[in-house]
């Protein structure tokens, strides 16, 4: 059979639909999903946890992210986030070139120690030339240098109970009412343990630059930017985390990010 | 001719055929609902960072990139544009600047085409992803059904007597007349496939190409697009394709009536005339 394409009919029904369709898409009734709070947002929100399941199940602990040639470093590495702490105590360490700096490494450990910049570059070091990913949508392909986070992690001997890494930073991300907001991240020990995990304190073959996190940086490969947290000021095992700050596991997680950043 | 049950009304000369099938039906408007979550919540990540690249990386200090929506300000006053393959164009209103002067936005795409409107890129990764998980298993099992049920090597792999038919159908469409049959024609075959076979496969893949995740578990597939921007551009394009034949698709349902075409989608049965389109 054929039809003429329209008739005064279907007009007024393609009329009555597609202004269905501009009501649905102009109607800001899902904005509700903005809050953090929000309990579709959670329903939601858990399809994370199915991602962080799959991706675990199908990756492995210990595949490897791509690593890079030297040639394919085109560019400086692009800063993001805070790239100069306003916070007093980082710029007195940064005035005499992180000289006085001690990473100290506690929590659910056997034995708690605080480590100085030169006793961690003298321990076993890896290099890798990595994209870093950011949630934003851009990549960036530079060299990082640094002590895998599982020497340290072995050095302090962790108690059967610690289930997460949590890393508390310098840096004041945004000044709240209630005070100052601090950087922080937490990753689980998959990922910690990962042979690509380090605590970078080397970019691109010089020292880590300020911009980009000195002294100590955490690179955590097969996830987004926003978990490898700068100017780490201490880490901690810890078998809970949501009793700490806003309880989602890091800054961004608690301005709604997923904790888990594989996607 | 047995009286089909379902008949709401004898009509002369037509009767009802079955036409789709409930996993055909509940999976489309499955579908329909993830992408259009998936669009909106699409372009809110897009509208993060609305440059597209071509490689691995995004050139900050070199230039490798082939779209970029963003603003020029001359003179105190804004302009929106688009850069296409060296191509600017001013897209003021619409893309990189819109508003007024008094409330000037300078999202690169405007509130009412992303989801949630305004800049929320957390939320608008929070929906794309649940949709996402809910359209990959759509697809999965529509392909296990389509298979086992004989629907795609039937319906939607066109036969060689359909590609003969192709020149005719091409004609017959540009001329706008459509055959509305119980089974599909060549072009709808065709369309119907390469968006279920090849862009609805490859926005999985090259979603999956940016994870990085997924690069450590299948670094073949950010490989197979050229590297994870090239990947994220595909993606685009993919978009745009999914959006093109959506329009064509509601062009052709609203030509061939849509109110029959809407209920056959929900009932899986359609009024044909005797002795048309139910030669299988």
């Amino acid at each position: 059979m054929t039809r003429a394409l329209l008739s005064r009919r279907r007009f007024l029904t393609s009329a009555l639909i597609g202004g269905t369709g501009m009501a649905v898409s102009g109607c800001n009734g899902l904005d509700g999903l903005k809050d953090t709070d929000n309990r579709l947002r959670s329903v939601m929100a858990s399809a994370n946890y199915l991602t962080y399941r799959a991706q675990r199940l199908l990756i492995g602990g210990d595949s490897l992210a791509r690593e890079f040639s030297r040639s394919e470093i085109r560019q400086p590495m692009r800063p993001n986030g805070v790239t100069s702490p306003p916070d007093g105590d980082y710029q007195a360490l940064a005035s005499t070139g992180f000289a006085g700096y001690r990473l100290s490494v506690g929590g659910l450990v056997a034995k708690p120690t605080s480590f100085g910049l030169a006793a961690l570059k003298a321990m076993p070091a890896r290099t890798q030339i990595t994209r870093h990913d950011c949630v934003e949508g851009w990549s960036c392909i530079a060299e990082w240098t640094g002590v895998p986070l599982s020497v340290v992690l072995n050095a302090v001997r962790p108690l059967p109970s610690a289930r997460f890494v949590l890393l508390r930073c310098f840096d004041t991300i945004e000044q709240g009412l209630s005070g100052a907001f601090k950087y922080y991240e937490t990753i689980d020990l998959v990922d910690a343990f990962h042979a690509q995990t380090i605590l970078a304190y080397g970019m691109n073959g010089a020292a880590l630059p300020i911009a980009n996190g000195a002294p100590l940086r955490l690179r955590v490969e097969r996830q987004l930017g926003y978990k490898m947290a700068k100017y780490v000021r201490s880490i901690d095992l810890i078998d809970d985390f949501s009793r700490i700050e806003g309880g989602k596991g890091g800054y961004w997680e608690d301005r709604g990010y997923d904790w888990y950043a594989g996607i | 001719m047995p009286r089909p049950r379902y008949s709401p009304a004898e009509r002369p000369g037509t009767r009802l055929v079955h036409r789709h099938s409930l996993w055909t039906r509940t999976t489309h408007w499955t579908w329909a609902v993830c992408l259009f979550f998936l669009l909106l919540s699409g372009l809110q990540i897009f509208n993060a960072h609305p440059v597209l690249y071509v490689g691995e990386q995004s050139g900050f200090d070199f230039d490798n990139a082939v779209f970029r929506i963003g603003a020029e300000e001359s003179a105190g006053t804004y302009r929106g544009v688009t850069d296409i393959f060296g191509w600017r164009i001013d897209t003021t209103g619409l893309f990189g600047f819109s508003g007024s002067s008094l409330f000037p936005d300078f999202s690169a795409l405007p509130d009412w085409a992303i989801m949630p409107s305004g800049q929320d890129l957390a939320t608008g990764r929070i929906i794309h992803f649940f949709f996402a998980w809910i359209f990959v298993v759509t697809l999965l099992v529509w392909l296990i059904a389509s298979l086992a049920n004989g629907h795609l090597m039937r319906d939607l792999i066109p036969s060689a007597q359909d590609l003969k038919a192709l020149p005719r159908d091409i004609a017959d469409h540009i001329r706008l007349r459509f055959h509305s049959g119980a089974r599909y024609n060549v072009l709808q075959k065709l369309s119907y496939a390469i968006v279920l076979l090849v862009l609805m496969p490859v926005m999985i893949a090259t979603g999956l190409a940016m994870s990085p995740g997924a690069n450590a578990a299948f670094p073949f597939m950010t490989d197979l697009f050229g590297g994870r921007q090239t990947a994220r551009t595909v993606h685009f394009l993919a978009m745009l394709l999914l959006v093109g034949f959506f329009v064509v698709h509601m062009a052709m349902v609203l030509a061939a009536g849509p109110v029959k075409q809407i209920r056959s989608m929900l009932t899986g049965r359609i009024r044909v005339e005797t002795g048309k389109g139910d030669e299988a």
